[in-house]
């Protein structure tokens, strides 16, 4: 009962953080400011998913479960990499869009 | 000792990781933690000429808590920002000079940055010594970079001893 409560809040959590990381996609003016969209919201949101798992997969075989655990760690030194070659390749380009904060 | 285990605390990354992924506490996984353990930093020790030295794992360790917490914080402020009136955001580029002496933890200082509050690092000049910070919302430059030194640049330095 308590462990679904938990995978139930975990679940719910992070798929709000996934939802307000895609509408800051969307609304966000700039590339550069729509960086941090994807690099925020969905490490704590995908976070609270893969934490939701962990619970749900421990209670179920009985016994900790901690592969979700490596997919967090790999998923927090692997989103600020990809924002940074984001970040890099936009410098590089042409300026041609409307751009609040130009590289 | 010291000759086998050259990087005693990613020896230990590595048997942890190895358990966690294989998800069995079992004596035969256990025993391949270890020589994997033991042959992946012996393998790879020439790819680290002179790399830096974890000299306080206590320090790293209270500043992997201060980081997570930040990060759910951070997901709140970005969170509120993204919802609300985005017209009324101040979006700043920033110069942040860096006093770090290792490229390694540099990048290390660089990932942070991109991980918390409303900053994403784009570009780490480790010979003009500075990281190119891209905020969504400043009110002060200054106390920008003077929060990202003091909560994340001195611990790192106290850390490696660079």
């Amino acid at each position: 009962m308590f462990a679904e409560a938990a995978v139930s809040i975990l679940t719910l959590f992070g798929a709000a953080f996934v939802l307000i990381g895609s509408i800051g996609l969307v609304r966000l003016p700039d590339f550069m400011t729509r960086l941090h969209g994807p690099t925020k919201s969905t490490t704590l949101g995908v976070g609270s998913i893969v934490m939701a798992s962990l619970v749900h997969s421990s209670v179920t075989a009985g016994s900790l479960s901690l592969r979700e655990l490596v997919i967090s760690v790999f998923l927090f030194i692997t989103a600020p990499v990809s924002a940074h070659v984001l970040s890099k390749a936009a410098r590089k380009m042409p300026r041609n869009r409307e751009e609040k904060t130009g590289p | 000792m010291m000759r086998l285990v050259p990087q005693p605390f990613l020896s230990l990354a590595i048997f942890g990781l190895w358990l966690a992924l294989t998800g069995t506490f079992g004596a035969g996984q256990a025993i391949l933690g270890v020589v994997l353990g033991i042959a992946i930093p012996l393998l790879t020790q020439r790819f680290w000429p002179d790399r830096p030295r974890l000299k306080k794992p206590g320090a790293a360790l209270r500043l992997f808590l201060r980081v997570i917490g930040d990060i759910i914080i951070a997901n709140l402020q970005v969170a509120r920002l993204v919802l609300g009136p985005t017209a009324r955001l101040r979006p700043a580029l920033v110069e942040m000079p860096i006093d770090i002496e290792d490229p390694l933890v540099a990048a290390i200082l660089g990932s942070i940055i991109s991980l918390t509050p409303g900053t994403v690092s784009i570009d780490i000049d480790f010979e003009r010594r500075h990281i190119l910070v891209h905020a969504l919302d400043v009110a002060d430059k200054a106390a920008l970079i003077a929060t990202i030194k003091s909560s994340y640049e001195a611990p790192l330095k106290d850390i490696f001893q660079c």
